[in-house]
């Protein structure tokens, strides 16, 4: 059980941090889609870069071994272009409308909101429908 | 421990953010990534007689994922409970006009509207249909906000650059176009 610790403490953390940057609040989203503030554009934009450079640093240390000793490798995603495109428009749609993506999802869960349980309901629903519908899907 | 009650800045809780995708490397050489725990979920609950192969695997392998969500939600209940902010949201002057003019007479006053979110046939059948669309979505795509525009764009990836595009493309439409057409 102990070897699941670190991934309890780094989700406590992000969950932490979603709720305290106001991620999982409709109206920042809202705001977000008008361009009516830098918030939320600030958030995404450094969250990217602070990733990028800590990549490169990895990346420039050589292989360097995770704490379970496995080799640290970042996987490519698999090639494509119509599932990425369409997948993201109707997932954007949905963030749009109500203004949670999966992460704050679950820390809004955490909050005890009712309708944030309903939205978990719904995602579980529609990624079920996707797993039914994948073969006739065009990817 | 003021900080602890009020709302981090962007120049705070992004790179904090950015940092997840180090430390899940560091951990265990995982790709940060929260929306593959939805399939996860239904792999653990799909019946034996229903049997769709995309639920079709060993999810114990991927139990690191969600002991990660279940410490999302509680970092939610931490920061949303125990630390809740008593303010209202700092929302931009142009976002407020906005919203009242959508007519919500209190904009910010919570995290997230009580006219979207309180206990109602209508608000509950939007969020689960909204929510049906996150969760295809972000099946179809691969990944959502946190695996395609942060891991994804941050190892110079171009699926996830085809995914943000789509996922900016959809938000846009719904939040100028569909968001108001539902509530004025």
């Amino acid at each position: 059980m102990t070897r699941y610790l670190p991934y309890l403490l780094v989700g406590v953390l992000f969950g932490f941090i979603l709720i305290k940057a106001e991620t999982a609040s409709w109206y920042r989203i809202q705001e977000m889609f008008h361009f009516q503030s830098f918030h939320m554009f600030g958030i995404l934009f450094s969250a990217i870069a602070t990733a990028f450079v800590a990549i490169q640093i990895i990346k420039r240390l050589g292989k360097r071994k995770a704490l379970d000793g496995q080799a640290i490798d970042i996987p490519e995603k698999p090639s494509g272009r119509i599932s990425y495109i369409a997948g993201g428009v109707i997932f954007g749609l949905g963030w749009g409308l109500i203004g949670l993506c999966p992460g704050p999802i679950f820390a809004l869960v955490g909050t005890g909101s009712i309708g944030a349980i309903v939205v978990l309901a719904g995602a579980l629903h529609g990624t079920w429908l996707y797993g039914a519908l994948k073969h006739y899907l065009p990817h | 421990m003021d900080w602890l009650y009020h709302p981090w800045p962007w120049y705070v809780a992004g790179p904090l953010i950015g940092l997840m995708v180090p430390m899940m490397l560091f951990i265990g050489n995982r790709s940060f990534g929260i929306s593959n725990n939805l399939r996860h979920l239904c792999a653990i609950t799909q019946p034996p007689n229903v049997d769709v192969d995309f639920f079709r695997y060993n999810w114990k392998e991927h139990a690191w994922s969600l002991v990660f969500v279940i410490g999302t939600a509680l970092g939610g209940f931490l920061a949303g409970v125990v630390f809740a902010n008593p303010e209202p949201v700092q929302l931009s002057q142009a976002a407020q006009d906005m919203l009242l003019s959508w007519s919500f007479t209190q904009p910010g006053a919570l995290l997230v509207p009580d006219e979207l979110f309180h206990t109602s046939v209508r608000n509950f059948t939007f969020l689960f249909t909204a929510g049906v669309l996150v969760g295809f979505g972000t099946r179809y795509a691969g990944g959502c906000t946190s695996g395609h525009a942060i891991t994804g764009l941050a190892t110079l990836q171009l699926p996830s650059l085809f995914a943000v595009l789509g996922i900016f493309a959809g938000g846009l439409f719904a939040s100028w176009f569909l968001v108001p057409w539902m509530l004025v």
